[in-house]
């Protein structure tokens, strides 16, 4: 029981050092990235000032994936490794993931309307993105759906596993095949294919997303750690 | 010690496994994953008449004609090696323009694509008007290069 404790007590004393700094980076880069993002950078010499969307839409995006790579890794660490703290994090982290799909998707397609326009599109890209939000909400029903709170959590892990699957899918989709949405424009081979004045206000929205998620998966966590040790403790006062 | 390892060589044999059989299930699938054919494969193919399918290329440059009643509008779409003639009546989208990539859906009839819809398609290039100004006048505009996806 001891030993079993130890990592998730290590984990608060660390959390209880992070969070206001996650706080703080969050809030600051947040700010910059809406400030560069809306206000201070150019429009774009064909999409005029709706380019600004995607100072929401890719940071978005990237977190969806980067999230879903995180819960797998939870997933994985917590079927092989019996990891105590894997479960709590892919549970904090999961509505989370869930919500950056979520943004990506809707501002995805608010950008669709006036620049392709239509809202929506079968291509590989959108459905695949489409299947990366509903693995989420399985994900969450699976992790809930068992009395037993562990098989709950292995299933899903297990879920979260098989789905990374997806995850090459949806990065590669615009280079396996035609769609219609363009291909990369950051990460690619030579270079990214934005100007530097709008690089800005995405690295800076991208941080500050990712901080946001940090912050937020730290203090779920937090929540869920302390409600475990009340649960503990009242089961020890009574059987005491 | 032992059951541990065992488990993660489980987990990786597993997703192995499950990336070959998604490779092997998307290639099988290929045809019906493309949103669009191009050109080329329009002509390399049998369309039955009637069917309805996608054709995505770039607008060819000066090859867009208004009807005289205003409404409709003729282009050729063209992906560098072939082009077929487009016939749309319709609203066009803001983004469409010559050089630029559209994806049209509609029936291919006697030669002629008769499109219901016409959807553009942007590039990943992002950048403010000046600096694109700047790259024409010093001629290192890259613009109205085949898109990736057009080409193949």
């Amino acid at each position: 029981m001891f030993h079993r404790f130890a990592n998730p007590a290590r984990f608060m004393a660390l959390a209880n050092i992070l969070s206001p700094w996650l706080t703080v980076a969050a809030t600051g880069l947040l700010v910059a990235g809406l400030y560069f993002g809306l206000l201070a950078s150019p429009p774009d010499y064909q999409q005029g000032e709706t380019v600004r969307i995607m100072y929401v839409h890719v940071p978005a995006a990237w977190m969806a994936l980067f999230v879903y790579v995180a819960l797998a890794g939870a997933g994985g660490a917590f079927l092989i490794w019996r990891h105590p703290l894997a479960d709590v994090f892919a549970q904090a982290a999961a509505p989370l993931g869930a919500g950056f799909t979520a943004a990506a998707l809707i501002t995805g397609s608010l950008w669709g309307k006036p620049m392709w326009g239509t809202w929506w599109v079968w291509d590989a890209r959108l459905t695949s993105m489409l299947i990366l939000f509903l693995l989420y909400l399985g994900y969450i029903a699976l992790a809930n759906a068992f009395d037993n709170r562990e098989r709950g959590a292995r299933a899903a892990a297990l879920l979260a596993l098989v789905g990374v699957i997806n995850v090459p899918i949806i990065k590669f989709s615009v280079d396996w095949w035609n769609t219609l949405h363009q291909p990369a424009s950051v990460l690619k081979i030579d270079g990214p294919a934005i100007d530097p004045s709008m690089l800005l206000p995405l690295f800076l929205m991208a941080g500050g997303m990712k901080a946001y998620f940090l912050a937020v998966v730290i203090l779920r966590m937090r929540a869920r750690l302390l409600a475990r040790r009340v649960r503990a403790l009242r089961l020890a006062a009574v059987g005491g | 010690m032992k059951a541990k390892q065992k488990r993660l060589y489980l987990a990786l044999g597993g997703l192995a496994l499950l990336g070959l059989a998604s490779a092997l299930v998307l290639s099988a699938f290929e045809e019906n994953l493309v949103f669009f054919f191009s050109p080329s494969d329009l002509q390399a193919k049998e369309v039955a008449p009637g069917q309805r399918l996608r054709l995505g290329g770039l607008v060819e440059t000066g090859s867009v004609a208004r009807a005289t009643d205003g409404v409709g509008v003729s282009f050729r779409v063209t992906d560098g090696a072939a082009s077929v003639r487009v016939t749309y009546d319709g609203i066009l989208p803001d983004l469409f323009r010559e050089g630029q990539g559209v994806v049209a859906e509609g029936t291919l009839v006697g030669g002629v694509f008769q499109a219901r819809e016409v959807l553009a398609k942007h590039d990943e290039n992002y950048m403010p008007p000046e600096v694109a100004d700047a790259l024409k006048r010093a001629g290192q505009w890259q613009g109205g290069a085949p898109a990736k996806g057009a080409a193949q």
